[in-house]
């Protein structure tokens, strides 16, 4: 089976923090695929084009809610919608690494693409013209000139909590097929067919295995540490031998 | 979806002058009428589908690069659409020539019907062929482009032939009757389908959170993105209401007293308006299930 390359990205971990939105911003707007443009980025109605976002999402009804900050980029779909209804042929998944890519210089810039994709990944950039979307930073992971360490997408070097793992699912060993596998990873809208090929690790019930006695010391029952009563010369001591 | 003047232009200019074709072939064959009717016909069929097709090309970022868009007709409508609709004109050309001539083929007409239908399924698969946007993924899609530009097609052949071959005009106004009653039926049985529409996917299915209540509080853009732009129509629910009344009205009510009255040609423009709206409508009430991950336009 061929390579399928994709992220998965684990909501326990996340923190909403934006570092991967602004990394792969910084990367991608002086990459080698040309500028990611912005629009009135300092007035009052700024909007921009990104391949990646991070949204806040609240579950359940106070006071029993939960914050899931959830990180948003191409999928990567192994069946991807987008690719057959190109009518130029620009946007296309490759072979070798299961990564959708778009040529920009084939593009129309006729938004059907951004049409067929049921996740909104894809995002025409305003200035050039062209549809843009996440190319899993295919410019810097075969990067041989950078260091093994280093060759992976600029979202995952930046996040701080080692919320994105990258790697090939189809790979049954590989660290992402692996947390897929034991934690329960699961694929966005799977009604519709695509089978995207990210995927994200659920929230978990973080559960602090204390016990009552770790909490309060058998020998201090008044809690008054550092005044405990100074034992008798005939009780045992800690070695048996002296005495308190 | 935000529904683009470009694509509303093509479609119903295209329609119509595929329409009007349908109808001036039928009129050959059946009618036998004056050269000059037909070669008029033609001409103005070429002069919508050119308007139309100048429309779409401000629908492109890039119209120069227009040319790659007959790669993949494989297995893109789009393309298969950009195949046709050249060939179309050529044939309805082509057509009007050999008639110019006094050499009219059978051939060359039914090639050109072929193709004008060809022509409204590839318009209307390009809607039809997108299955989560449940509102267009239904065959009623490209019969209703059909159907409605038929309709829009024989009224403007009776508003042609009352100015230029009043012999037919009867016929064709009856037709565009005929026609336009159909097409409303099926447009209406499209809007009734829609309005019993579950959306397939949820804010729990778009996030992966099995909880019946989440509630957005980010969107992860401080102004808005071509995510909250391109997939809704931004204008409040009662103007999609009043844009849903009013081509319920001009598409055929009112058209069809102007054709039972003999306004022929104020009869094909009121129901070019209402087309102009139905077609807004059409893409106003298509909800895109991006817009899950954007809810302040869900």
């Amino acid at each position: 089976m061929s390579k399928q390359l994709a992220l998965v990205i684990d909501l326990n971990v996340c923190v909403g923090c934006h570092a991967c939105v602004t990394s792969c911003k910084e990367w991608n707007a002086q990459g080698a695929a040309g500028p990611l443009s912005d629009q009135n980025p300092y007035g009052a109605d700024p909007s921009g084009t990104f391949f990646n976002r991070v949204q806040t999402f609240e579950v359940g009804e106070f006071p029993n809610t939960e914050t899931v900050h959830f990180p948003k980029s191409c999928l990567h779909c192994e069946d991807p919608p987008c690719v057959p209804v190109c009518p130029t042929g620009a946007s296309y998944k490759r072979a070798e690494d299961g990564i959708v890519l778009v040529d920009y210089d084939k593009c129309i810039g006729c938004n059907y693409c951004s049409w067929a994709c049921p996740y909104g990944a894809r995002e025409i950039d305003e200035q050039q013209k062209v549809m843009k979307k996440c190319t899993l930073c295919v410019d810097r992971i075969y990067d041989t000139a950078l260091p093994d360490a280093d060759r992976k997408p600029a979202c995952v070097m930046a996040c701080p909590t080692s919320a994105r793992i990258f790697g090939d699912i189809h790979d049954p060993d590989s660290q992402a097929s692996r947390a897929i596998r034991e934690q329960g990873g699961y694929a966005l809208m799977p009604e519709w067919g695509t089978q995207p090929a990210n995927h994200y690790l659920p929230r978990r019930r973080t559960d602090l295995p204390i016990h009552p006695d770790e909490l309060e010391r058998h020998d201090n029952p008044l809690k008054v540490d550092g005044k405990l009563p100074r034992p008798s010369t005939q009780e045992p001591s800690l070695d048996d031998v002296t005495s308190w | 979806m935000r529904p683009a003047w470009s694509v509303i232009l093509f479609t119903t200019l295209a329609g119509a002058g595929q329409g009007l074709f349908l109808a001036l072939f039928a009129a050959e064959v059946l009618a036998d009428p004056e050269w000059r009717f037909l070669v008029a016909g033609a001409a103005l069929a070429l002069a919508l589908l050119g308007a139309g097709l100048a429309a779409s090309f401000f629908h492109l970022g890039h119209p120069e690069r227009a040319w790659r868009s007959a790669a993949m007709w494989r297995t893109s409508w789009l393309s298969r659409e950009v195949i046709v609709l050249p060939a179309f004109m050529a044939a309805v050309f082509a057509w009007g020539v050999a008639h110019w001539l006094g050499q009219p083929a059978l051939w060359i007409g039914v090639a050109g019907v072929a193709l004008a239908a060809a022509l409204f399924l590839c318009t209307g698969m390009i809607y039809a062929c997108l299955k989560f946007l449940q509102e267009w993924h239904t065959p009623l899609t490209p019969l209703n482009y059909a159907a409605l530009g038929c309709a829009s097609g024989l009224t403007a052949a009776a508003a042609l032939s009352a100015w230029l071959y009043p012999p037919l005009t009867r016929g064709y106004a009856a037709a565009a009757l005929l026609a336009g009653l159909l097409a409303y039926v099926m447009r209406l049985a499209a809007l009734a389908r829609n309005a019993r529409l579950r959306p397939k996917s949820s804010l729990a299915t778009a996030i992966g959170v099995k909880h019946p209540r989440i509630v957005q509080i980010a969107q992860g853009a401080m102004g808005g993105s071509f995510n909250t732009r391109e997939f809704f129509h931004g204008r409040p629910r009662e103007v999609v209401r009043a844009v849903r009344w009013t081509f319920l009205a001009l598409v055929f009510p009112v058209p069809a007293m102007l054709l039972l009255s003999g306004n022929f040609l104020a009869a094909f423009l009121v129901q070019y308006a209402g087309l102009l709206a139905e077609r807004w409508y059409f893409f106003a009430e298509a909800r895109h299930p991006q817009n899950l991950y954007y809810q302040a336009i869900a």
